[in-house]
């Protein structure tokens, strides 16, 4: 390693500073390491006011008021949420797509994750290349191209109906049908496994091949080691996996804006609630019941995460090494 | 025996996997296959290799538009370079802070900056559009890529903290004793130091930007300066189902730069993604 003194060679002759440094005692450091501190966090610190916590009170002022951008916001106090909760059934649509959304493709994106995880942590060789396979479809997945294909096709001429012709079933337009569509994009969710895929197999490496080594010798069998030993090792990354794919499946927005062109159609089936929040706020210019919206959104997310914190207690496993994250 | 039955695993293990992997490549594959077919056998040939090849579906997909995809582009990697450069540079400068310097408040900072990881953007969407609807910044790139330059997302930052940490303190200690301040010690010992943790954010933030539609949905309307998401969903509205060629062409062709960072960079994707938890 290169001798660190030489890298500031007209420093270390200055007599003068060092002896300055001796005088000064050590609560005049500490007071400079603060002001240097706040020099460093000044940038993230007005952007945090700024862009985060301004907007946040502004939004919650505005939530109580009706206003369209062109004239100042009009005092309503709480007639947005009352109308969210007791009048507006796309409201009532978009949460309930959106619910079903969040609870279908997060539990089924994580049992493929570990699935997947767990298959390329035993089959050794090929790995880099079975992993790097998986992970593409997640990497690409948030584009408007991989939404425009999947529109394609589950689309009436699509891929699906193509395949299903070959059987010899006249397929439908999958996108096109309420009863479908919705699930078109929870696949599409699904898909996308591939970042928690990584998460798992990076926890999987740290389990101690001890304790199956220690487990078979007991006499256990594969079913055994994974419910007694792989579950409780991973319970950490499974509840931070949990955790970060609800809030970010309650967020999502292209998809269901692509496939269906906007409009969150056919009959609202795939009306996200983001999506709705977007044709609230700029296509109706609702400012103020768009904020209303998002604040529910942020009680709803809030409140399923303390759930997921509150409820980690009972399952989830911190070994030795204790809870660090 | 025991040999054998191990074997039999692996190679269904194997077969499971490779099956597994065809079906997930099999859309984009298709979708780059029928980029290359002829308008009138898209939909007929379900094969993926083309019976017949053409360019035409990039040709006229490039300027099918009334301006050119290379505008979009353009665009795009405008966009792109300064986030990347904001991001990389807010991201390790405040990073530095959290790791080495001793200041007021720091953890309540620390909590704070976590917890707008689980803030959904949502709630501030409406006042920030009105912030730049003011500032006349509509239609300018500029809502876009400022935000970038105050702290970018903390997921960067936290990974940043995490790798500063890991940087042995011994090198500031001797650089201090040298006499160099701490932003000499920042820009000279920790921000070369922490390059893997640079790339890393250079990365994902290239990623998330160039994939970004709703940003450029909310503020830009100007056709010239669409970005290529942008671009894609307003060529797909103008065109009809019999245009399918030139939109994969042009799908296929937005989906390139990620495909290259994910052939160059795939291990600091991995990294990233294991030490922190990213989304990808």
């Amino acid at each position: 390693m290169a001798q660190p003194s030489t890298l500031f060679p007209e420093q270390s002759l200055d007599k003068q500073r060092v002896q300055d440094r001796k005088r000064s005692t050590v609560s005049e450091r500490a007071r400079k390491e603060n002001r240097v501190g706040y020099i460093f966090l000044a940038p993230w610190l007005i952007g945090f006011f700024v862009f985060t916590v301004g907007p946040m009170l502004i939004s919650l002022y505005l939530s109580f008021t009706n206003y369209d951008l062109l004239t100042s916001p009009r005092w309503t106090g709480l007639d947005n949420y009352v109308r969210m909760f007791t009048r507006d059934n796309r409201w009532q649509a978009a949460l309930n797509v959106t619910f079903i959304y969040v609870f279908t493709s997060v539990p089924l994106r994580l049992v493929f994750a570990l699935g997947v995880a767990m298959a390329l942590n035993r089959a050794i060789r090929g790995v880099t290349i079975y992993r790097a396979v998986y992970y593409l479809p997640s990497l690409l997945g948030g584009s408007v191209a991989i939404a425009l294909m999947w529109r394609q096709i589950f689309g009436t001429d699509g891929l699906v109906n193509q395949v299903l012709l070959v059987f010899g079933i006249e397929g439908r337009s999958w996108v096109g049908h309420p009863d479908t569509a919705l699930w078109t994009l929870v696949i599409l969710g699904v898909w996308q496994f591939g970042s928690p895929m990584i998460i798992f197999l990076a926890g999987l490496k740290q389990i101690p091949t001890e304790l199956y080594e220690a487990s078979q010798i007991d006499g256990a069998n594969r079913v055994q080691q994974f419910i007694r030993i792989t579950l409780p090792m991973l319970t950490p990354i499974i509840f931070f996996n949990l955790v970060m794919q609800t809030i970010s499946a309650f967020q999502s927005f292209t998809p269901a804006f692509i496939i269906s062109g906007g409009s969150g159609g056919p009959a609202n089936s795939t009306l996200f609630y983001t999506l709705y929040l977007y044709q609230q706020g700029f296509g109706s210019f609702r400012m103020g019941y768009a904020s209303a919206m998002a604040w529910i959104l942020f009680i709803i997310v809030g409140g399923l995460t303390a759930v997921n914190f509150l409820g980690a207690r009972r399952w989830v496993f911190y070994g030795d090494e204790g809870g660090k994250r | 025996m025991i040999e054998k039955h191990i074997l039999g695993r692996r190679l269904i293990t194997h077969l499971l996997l490779i099956t597994g992997a065809l079906v997930m490549l099999y859309p984009l594959m298709w979708m780059l296959s029928s980029s290359f077919k002829p308008q009138s056998i898209i939909f007929r040939d379900l094969s993926l290799l083309p019976s017949q090849v053409t360019l035409d579906n990039y040709i006229n997909g490039w300027t099918g538009l009334t301006v050119p995809f290379s505008q979009f582009f353009l665009n795009s990697f405008i966009i792109v370079g300064v986030n990347v450069f904001a991001t990389v540079m807010a991201s390790s400068i405040t990073a530095y802070a959290f790791a080495r310097l001793n200041f007021r408040f720091k953890s309540v900072w620390f909590v704070l900056m976590m917890a707008t990881l689980l803030l959904p953007g949502q709630v501030t969407l409406i006042p920030r559009y009105i912030l730049f609807h003011q500032l006349g910044w509509l239609n300018t790139f500029f809502p876009l890529t400022v935000p970038a330059f105050f702290g970018g997302s903390a997921f960067f930052v936290f990974l940043n903290v995490q790798f500063i940490r890991g940087i042995p303190k011994e090198l500031d200690e001797a650089a201090d004793v040298d006499g160099a301040n701490h932003f000499q010690i920042y820009w000279h010992v920790i921000f070369p130091l922490s390059l893997p943790a640079l790339i890393t954010t250079a990365i994902f933030t290239f990623i998330w930007t160039w994939d970004d539609f709703f940003g450029p949905l909310l503020y830009i309307s100007n056709v010239n300066l669409y970005p290529v998401s942008l671009a894609l969903r307003s060529f797909s509205d103008s065109s009809s189902t019999t245009s399918y060629g030139p939109l994969f062409a042009m799908s296929i062709l937005s989906l390139v730069p990620i495909f290259i960072i994910f052939v160059l960079a795939q291990r600091y994707l991995v990294q990233g993604i294991s030490t922190t938890g990213f989304k990808g």
